[in-house]
């Protein structure tokens, strides 16, 4: 980890349930673009990473990797102790454990909100159907589209969409939850309902990961920054020790560009 | 001028009722085999992929009447391979059937792989984050708006493949254009007429498909 500036405070209140997410020197090429470089990163079980940078530093590479919907060339990753296996039912066992909430949503246009979130249930892990709709019309309570549950995904507003795509992330009751750029396609008014779920995600305990450029979230609601730049983590620090007093000129130059408008 | 059909001597509705049931069994074996193929083409097991994409391109290419008649002469006559029927005109049918869900499956593969690209991406990674298994996500997300989207070139398809039970009176399959021809020789005189009753024939079965299946397609497309 040269380079790496990291500062853990005395104010750390993460919990130190154990690691949940471990990346070990993970190295990936897209043809002849290292995007990412010698990763190391420890996730804690309750604990919510905010992974910021410039566009292109490999930070959603990062963030698919850890379910393996992009595979690496060298090093390792697991998830609550055990490596992540080849594609197979191995893999699609631990993928049910991890939640992941896209930047362009993914609902399955064909079905409708409430069959969105029941499918996982029903399909992976074999809930009863009755049980299944019980649970998904609560977590649409819980984000708030509860109403919107017989409609179909093209007939919500993004902000709605991407609020069921979190309720069909947690339906599968995950260890962790990755979220990639959550709020980037949203029109900005929808931009707060989205964090507001997130923000009460993570004072409920939920251990995630995010990919993000929204700076107010990373400071109220995470508990470590971790920055990337050119396939590298540059720096680890705890929100507000980063935002006040980032150590490295790659965050310090990032940070002024989009602090100072 | 059309006396020739009070006459008695030929069923016309009888040989178009064969017609019917050999373009519906041929329509439902070349779904499923074209899903199937499909299915194989897009698959992660390399070697279902290559059987795949050879039996496409070998057998989409092959003239119908050459399948038809190979799975008559080939496998009915000369392997004795009668699938369970026991008398000439079944054993006739049924080759018939096989010949064209062999050959229909092609194209109804081809449809359907073009319809599984306008299914975006991120439908089947979403799936699979939920941990769905690879036959999970082919048959519950990416294969049912795969289907949806190709209704239209389906029809087309199945269209084509209701023309094409005429190349079964190659094998003696007494449908439509057996009779036909039987009545182009009988009827010399009133040709024009022989041809615009069968014609019409099919006019009336393709037709409706054409209609019903548009109004399907518009039913059930997806909205992004």
């Amino acid at each position: 980890m040269s380079g790496v500036a990291k500062t853990k405070g005395p104010g750390d209140t993460v919990p130190a349930a154990g690691d949940l997410v471990v990346l070990n020197g993970v190295n990936k090429h897209f043809g002849a673009l290292h995007v990412l470089q010698d990763i190391d990163l420890t996730i804690a079980r309750g604990e919510v990473v905010v992974v910021i940078g410039p566009s292109g530093s490999g930070k959603s590479t990062l963030c698919r990797t850890i379910n393996r919907l992009e595979t690496i060339d060298s090093g390792s990753i697991s998830i609550d102790g055990k490596p992540l296996p080849q594609e197979g039912k191995e893999l699609a066992r631990l993928r049910a454990d991890v939640g992941m909430v896209f930047q362009s949503f993914n609902l399955f246009a064909h079905k409708t909100v409430l069959e969105n979130v029941m499918l996982g249930q029903v399909k992976v892990r074999r809930t009863e159907k009755k049980v299944a709709e019980k649970k998904a019309r609560a977590l649409l309570d819980r984000v708030g589209v509860g109403s919107q549950s017989d409609k179909y995904p093209a007939q919500l507003s993004g902000g709605q969409q991407q609020r069921v795509a979190i309720a069909r992330a947690l339906a599968m009751d995950p260890k962790v939850i990755l979220f990639d750029e959550p709020t980037s396609a949203l029109d900005p008014e929808m931009i707060n309902e989205v964090l507001e779920v997130m923000q009460q995600l993570a004072r409920d305990g939920m251990t995630m990961v995010v990919v993000t450029h929204e700076m107010g979230f990373a400071r109220s609601a995470a508990n470590r920054v971790v920055f990337m730049a050119d396939g590298r983590i540059v720096e680890e620090a705890q929100p507000e020790e980063f935002f006040s007093n980032p150590r490295s000129d790659r965050a310090k130059d990032f940070l002024s560009k989009i602090l100072h408008h | 001028m059309f006396d020739f059909l009070d006459s008695g001597q030929y069923d016309l509705l009888d040989a178009f009722w064969v017609t019917v049931q050999l373009a519906v069994y041929s329509a439902i074996g070349s779904l499923i085999w074209g899903t199937a193929l499909a299915g194989m083409r897009v698959g992660p097991v390399p070697i279902m992929r290559s059987f795949g994409t050879a039996y496409v391109n070998v057998v989409r290419n092959t003239p119908l009447t050459l399948v038809i008649i190979g799975c008559s002469l080939g496998l009915s006559q000369t392997l004795g391979f009668s699938m369970g029927a026991d008398n000439f005109d079944d054993i006739g049918f049924r080759m018939a059937v096989l010949g064209l869900t062999a050959y229909t499956g092609t194209f109804v593969c081809e449809a359907l792989r073009s319809g599984i690209n306008t299914v975006p991406v991120g439908q089947a990674e979403a799936a699979r984050a939920l941990g769905l298994g690879f036959f999970q996500v082919l048959t519950l997300i990416v294969l049912p708006q795969a289907f949806r989207a190709v209704v239209a070139p389906l029809t087309n398809v199945l269209i084509a493949l209701t023309k094409n039970t005429t190349v079964a009176a190659a094998i003696g399959v007494a449908e439509a254009s057996l009779l036909m021809k039987e009545m182009i020789e009988n009827e010399a005189d009133a040709i024009f007429a022989v041809f615009s009753v069968f014609a019409f024939g099919f006019v009336v079965l393709t037709l409706p498909t054409g209609l019903l299946l548009g109004w399907v397609a518009k039913r059930v497309a997806v909205k992004r």
